[in-house]
């Protein structure tokens, strides 16, 4: 194909792929006198940021996005450390077992959460932490996807690294903190993106377990909003703006890291 | 006797490292292991005995052999979530895949503005559910949404998107495919940088043009990463969940209501049906694991032939 049939061709896909993003950011910006005008609004008579002022004004939004930001950084903290703990046990300490265990950590991949949604909120519920954050937190800790990684990240570690520390008279703690951790940065990296989106944009899962409105996560808190506002779309997509744009700076800076990421869960 | 010492104080010290190893090995992979146990394996064993109870968010549980399961076989409803499932897998799955690959193959050769090109077609992948789905709402409402608009600007009338079984699972579809070629072409991407350039060359030099070289050349390179996105793709379409509850709620009628959300409706909603909800995610679990399994051994029969 000549390159600027392609050229052609991708813009044309391009625009495609951008009009959602480009309705949610023009229509989160039209006066709602436009709206409700009727018909297709690609362009606004002016540009309002009242939509938002409307939100802040009536809504704990601040609270909400805390709650995201406070809920999707202790998970992802949680989940990179044990996930690299065990990752590192299942790569580079032999012991009786081992084997045994990465093929049931590998056999969770096949359980869909969702499958298992009623049982879950009943274990959660034993536990005593229904309506926490606690309840959102520790199920989404530990994913056999944030294991595999972790250890097929530190199998290409080399073992001579690891046998001169011992000889040096290091325990696997320490080889673990001093020379293994520094090596993971890139896999770190990829580790702390999958999950801080997982849980930045789950929304079941928060839905069943939290139920004070103070509580709420984003998703959760839009779907809230949607019930609130039904045709008042000004105001729904100027919060689907703001719960967006975290992640879409993170992705435009991260880029390299976000791809790496998603391409490695396609490893075998 | 130099030398024995020296050998038994070694055993010692190995027989020493390998209880440390046991030790921290074990302490190492237990929080995790905790994690899993707690919220993975017990709730998937609880899954099944649920499944033999009759059980509400009050009251004691009561054995009720195969009621469920008998219920779930008579049930209208059901069937129509599992055809829908099935429907919304079939829509959204090959259709994923296949433009991904198609994405990967226009992108993948030195043009301009192709970072531009790759970034706006990979960024749905970080929008969130919900997001996506009020984003479906603006675009597919029936009055005043944005597809009808610009169907009546151009000299169409506008469409029923929300009160047409059919439609509004296009729309569904529509969404989904949005948020997911991105994650298919970025994956093929990689997978692309890996057939060899001679296998094109010797393709040219035996007369095959583009579209040849296409389909005996990198289609079957490509092989496997195919069969690895048909699964995980496959798997997400079974879980799919928000778009439906949001865009939908399984509406009209039930002409749009999925495994999950049927599920979720039954166990989550005024009739706190644990049971019978559970019953229905036991479906999900097996039919999951049977797909993936025939997916696999249909990987492994390729395999021998390429």
């Amino acid at each position: 194909m000549r390159t600027w049939v392609r050229v052609l061709v991708c813009a044309v896909i391009a625009v495609v792929m951008v009009f959602p993003v480009y309705a949610m950011v023009v229509v989160s910006l039209t006066p709602k006198a436009d709206l409700y005008a009727g018909g297709a609004h690609l362009w606004p008579s002016e540009f309002t940021l009242s939509n938002f002022r409307g939100l802040f004004d009536r809504f704990p939004l601040g609270q909400w996005f805390a709650n995201s930001v406070m809920v999707a950084a202790i998970t992802t903290l949680l989940s990179v450390t044990v996930n690299l703990l065990a990752g590192y046990a299942l790569a580079k300490i032999r012991f009786a077992g081992r084997s045994v265990l990465f093929l049931l950590v590998l056999s969770t991949l096949m359980i869909p959460t969702q499958a298992i949604m009623i049982p879950q909120f009943r274990v959660v519920s034993s536990l005593g932490l229904y309506g926490t954050f606690w309840a959102v937190i520790l199920p989404s800790a530990a994913t056999a996807l944030g294991i595999f990684l972790a250890r097929q990240f530190m199998l290409s570690v080399p073992d001579e690294l690891l046998e001169a520390a011992r000889v040096d008279g290091a325990g696997n703690l320490k080889i673990f903190l001093r020379i293994v951790l520094p090596l993971s940065k890139p896999l770190i990296a990829v580790m702390v993106l999958i999950a801080f989106m997982g849980q930045w944009n789950d929304f079941l899962w928060p839905l069943i377990t939290l139920k004070d409105p103070d509580l709420y996560t984003l998703p959760v808190a839009m779907r809230f909003l949607q019930g609130q506002f039904v045709n008042d779309y000004g105001a729904l997509m100027a919060m689907a703006l703001m719960a967006s744009l975290p992640l879409v700076v993170l992705f435009l800076f991260l880029q390299r890291y976000f791809v790496e990421g998603l391409t490695r869960t396609g490893l075998k | 006797m130099a030398l024995a010492t020296h050998s038994a104080s070694r055993s010692r010290a190995s027989l020493g490292r390998k209880l440390a190893d046991l030790v921290t090995g074990y302490a190492f992979i237990s929080p995790n292991l905790l994690l899993l146990t707690l919220f993975l394996f017990v709730p998937l064993g609880w899954a099944f005995v649920l499944s033999f109870q009759d059980v509400g968010s009050f009251g004691p549980a009561t054995w009720a052999g195969l009621d469920n399961y008998r219920q779930l076989v008579t049930d209208s409803v059901f069937w129509r979530t599992l055809l829908n499932t099935g429907v919304f897998t079939v829509a959204t799955v090959p259709t994923s895949v296949a433009i991904g690959l198609g994405l990967a193959v226009l992108l993948d050769k030195a043009m301009p503005a192709r970072g531009v090109f790759r970034t706006v077609i990979v960024l749905p992948i970080v929008i969130s559910g919900l997001v996506t789905s009020l984003i479906g709402l603006l675009m597919f409402r029936e009055g005043v949404g944005l597809a009808n608009g610009m169907l009546r600007a151009v000299g169409f009338g506008g469409l029923s998107w929300q009160s047409n079984g059919a439609l509004a699972m296009l729309s569904l579809v529509l969404m989904t495919l949005w948020t997911r070629v991105g994650f298919a072409m970025v994956v093929y991407l990689a997978a692309l940088q890996d057939v060899p350039a001679e296998l094109y060359e010797a393709a040219e030099l035996d007369g095959a043009g583009p579209w040849r070289r296409f389909t005996n050349v990198t289609v079957p390179t490509v092989g496997p990463t195919t069969l690895f996105l048909l699964v995980v793709n496959v798997i997400w379409s079974f879980q799919i969940f928000d778009v439906v509850y949001v865009m939908t709620n399984g509406g009209p009628g039930y002409a749009t209501s999925m495994l999950v959300t049927y599920a979720y409706d039954r166990g989550f909603g005024p009739s706190h049906l644990f049971g019978y909800g559970s019953t229905i995610g036991v479906v999900i679990f097996v039919l999951t694991l049977v797909l993936t399994l025939v997916q696999l051994r249909l990987r492994r029969g390729s395999g021998d032939v390429t």
